[in-house]
């Protein structure tokens, strides 16, 4: 087993694929604490699906299959969507868990449309497409890599200078605003990472399981503080060994995805956070609960025995 | 007469999603038809393992079973304090996750393809016949829609009151003794149901738009649930048939298209809707304001 890990250290692609699924891990992680915070968990799924009609539309405008090209389209087509999200539910009294799934859709079927398009275009060139789609971290090559850790160093950064700022607009933009912080600017950039996080994990992952990698280790992160750094670090940790887990336990095994065992190595996770956490866990809830109990329990007995000596001293001071 | 059978499953599944679809955009809960499409995935692949074969029966069971462990989990995670995204957001891609692994742990005695899964085929409903004692009663998957559209018709209609109160006024209806949990199941199952139906002939990214899309559309055309029902259905139906032309116009996916369709009808009824739209929002506030002043 030991001599099996030590393979993968040494084996210098094996360990880019790590490290690069490590940093995707901690980016999104770091990237996703903001969107739970502000209550936009399934913005990343959204965004995820919103991206193919840019892939598409991007292929059919060069006519070449380039990670960053693609990269580029998904980004303009997610910052469409989130437009499009926020003038549904600002012009219209639809809501935003409709809106998101009106947008969701309706990109989604616009980029089936265009893919099947390509597809009997007869450009034998378009394999790529649905690859992309569906995520195969295993079979990345090594530029896309670099790219993926390159950009997630990038998010990872942006987020520690600007902290102050975001922690503000996640929990009270009416405060940030009279404090005279540009509050719309820095939503616009928060949603701006977002995408970009979204987009690089889609790659890793693929489209229905990008939201995970932003939500999961964010939720479980909260159980064990409330202190918002501290949750930060810790969905970006939680972040990191999922995907650093996902990697590993799936090149193991044939036949194995590492999208999806990334995915369950965040939801084991977020499980043990649940059960386990200190104060916020069930355990932790279940025992406060059983000790309360046992307290009242007490205090009613000792008020009863006490009670019952004072009724025997009156009936005595009766006599 | 393949126009035909195409057009009669997209509109099929758009009365069955339609109807369902209204329920959920008014009890704000349209992204649970999508956790559900995705999340019935290990289902459908334990429905594989267990018969060896596509046996549509034993699938829709196990994906309808997969579909109230999903709902029951979101239930679950909600009721200790978390966001209702959130928890829909973990449930969905955890369950979708173990589905992969099972598929593709299994690719090589399975013959079941994700693509088709996610995607559906409809331009293939006709040729998949449900032969009974010889009979070839026609496709089968107008058959499976058929009758889910009637099991929706018959448990909506038997219990359109409670459906109503508990969908505008939760509280209101646990006041007058709704049992509203239970509605909310019942609901949520007929949900699974008409997914898993619709699943094999259409695919998940159809149901799931037919049950957000022309719901939302139909919201924003009137303020009476009877009428909101009527038009969801009907723009529906629309969508899938104007995609169905569009689609062959363009020689591209049905199903996608039909979406794009419900898509621009919804972007047809944000602009012009007499009351909710947005040019007769923007008109009434320059009447107000040119009465001010």
């Amino acid at each position: 087993m030991i001599s099996v890990i030590l393979g993968w250290v040494s084996d210098p692609n094996m360990r880019w694929i790590l490290m690069g699924s490590l940093l995707l891990g901690l980016g999104s992680g770091v990237i996703g604490s903001f969107t739970f915070l502000r209550k936009q968990s399934l913005l990343g799924d959204a965004l995820a699906h919103a991206a193919l009609p840019g892939i598409c539309i991007a292929f059919m405008l060069s006519g070449v299959k380039s990670v960053g090209l693609f990269m580029i389209g998904a980004i303009l087509s997610g910052m469409a969507a989130t437009f499009g999200i926020h003038f549904i539910t600002r012009y219209s009294r639809i809501k935003q868990d409709a809106a998101l799934g009106i947008i969701l859709t309706v990109f989604f079927g616009v980029g089936v449309v265009l893919m099947t398009k390509i597809q009997h275009s007869g450009n034998g060139n378009q394999s790529g497409l649905d690859k992309y789609m569906f995520g195969q971290a295993a079979s990345m090559m090594l530029s896309d890599v670099y790219l993926m850790g390159a950009v997630s160093i990038m998010l990872v950064l942006i987020c520690a200078l600007l902290f102050k700022e975001f922690k503000l607009v996640s929990f009270d933009p009416g405060f940030a605003r009279g404090m005279g912080m540009k509050v719309g600017l820095y939503e616009q950039l928060l949603l701006l990472l977002t995408v970009i996080a979204v987009v690089v994990g889609i790659q890793a992952v693929g489209v229905v399981l990008v939201a995970a990698l932003l939500i999961t280790p964010a939720v479980a992160a909260r159980y064990w503080t409330d202190t918002l750094g501290v949750m930060v670090v810790l969905a970006g940790v939680f972040g990191a060994l999922s995907g650093v887990a996902g990697t590993l336990i799936s090149s193991t095994l044939s036949n194995l995805p590492t999208g999806p065992v990334t995915v369950l190595a965040a939801t084991a996770l977020f499980t043990v956070s649940i059960l386990f956490a200190p104060r916020r866990g069930l355990l932790a809830k279940w025992l406060r609960r059983i000790r309360t109990r046992q307290e009242v329990q007490s205090s009613l007995e000792v008020h009863t025995a006490t009670s019952m000596i004072s009724h025997h001293r009156a009936e005595r001071r009766m006599d | 007469m393949t126009d035909f059978w195409i057009i009669l499953t997209g509109t099929l599944v758009a009365a069955t999603s339609g109807i369902l679809g209204c329920f959920l955009v008014l009890r704000k809960m349209s992204l649970v038809g999508d956790a559900i499409s995705h999340s019935v995935l290990p289902g459908i692949a334990i429905a594989f393992m267990i018969s060896g074969s596509r046996d549509s029966l034993l699938m829709m069971f196990g994906a309808a079973v997969l579909g109230l462990i999903t709902v029951f989990l979101i239930q679950l995670l909600q009721q200790g304090g978390l966001q209702s995204d959130a928890s829909i957001g973990i449930v969905f891609t955890a369950l979708f996750a173990i589905g992969v692994i099972m598929i593709s742990r299994n690719a090589s005695n399975i013959d079941l393809d994700l693509d088709c899964v996610l995607f559906g085929e409809i331009a293939y409903v006709q040729w998949d016949t449900l032969i009974i004692g010889g009979y070839d009663m026609g496709p089968a998957a107008i058959w499976f829609l058929g009758i889910t559209l009637f099991i929706v018709l018959f448990v909506i209609g038997l219990f359109y009151k409670q459906f109503k109160i508990c969908a505008f006024d939760p509280a209101l209806a646990a006041a007058v003794g709704i049992p509203v949990a239970l509605f909310h199941y019942l609901l949520m199952g007929l949900v699974s149901l008409s997914t898993v139906a619709s699943f094999e002939s259409v695919g998940a990214i159809l149901v799931v738009g037919m049950l957000i899309v022309p719901a939302s559309t139909a919201y924003l055309l009137t303020d009476r649930l009877s009428m909101m029902l009527l038009y969801s259905v009907l723009i529906g139906a629309l969508s899938s048939a104007g995609g169905y032309y569009f689609a062959k116009w363009l020689d591209a996916s049905i199903a996608g298209s039909m979406i794009s369709a419900a898509g621009l009808l919804f972007l047809l009824a944000f602009l012009f809707s007499p009351h909710h739209g947005l040019v007769a929002r923007l008109s009434k506030r320059r009447r107000m304001k040119s009465v001010t002043i």
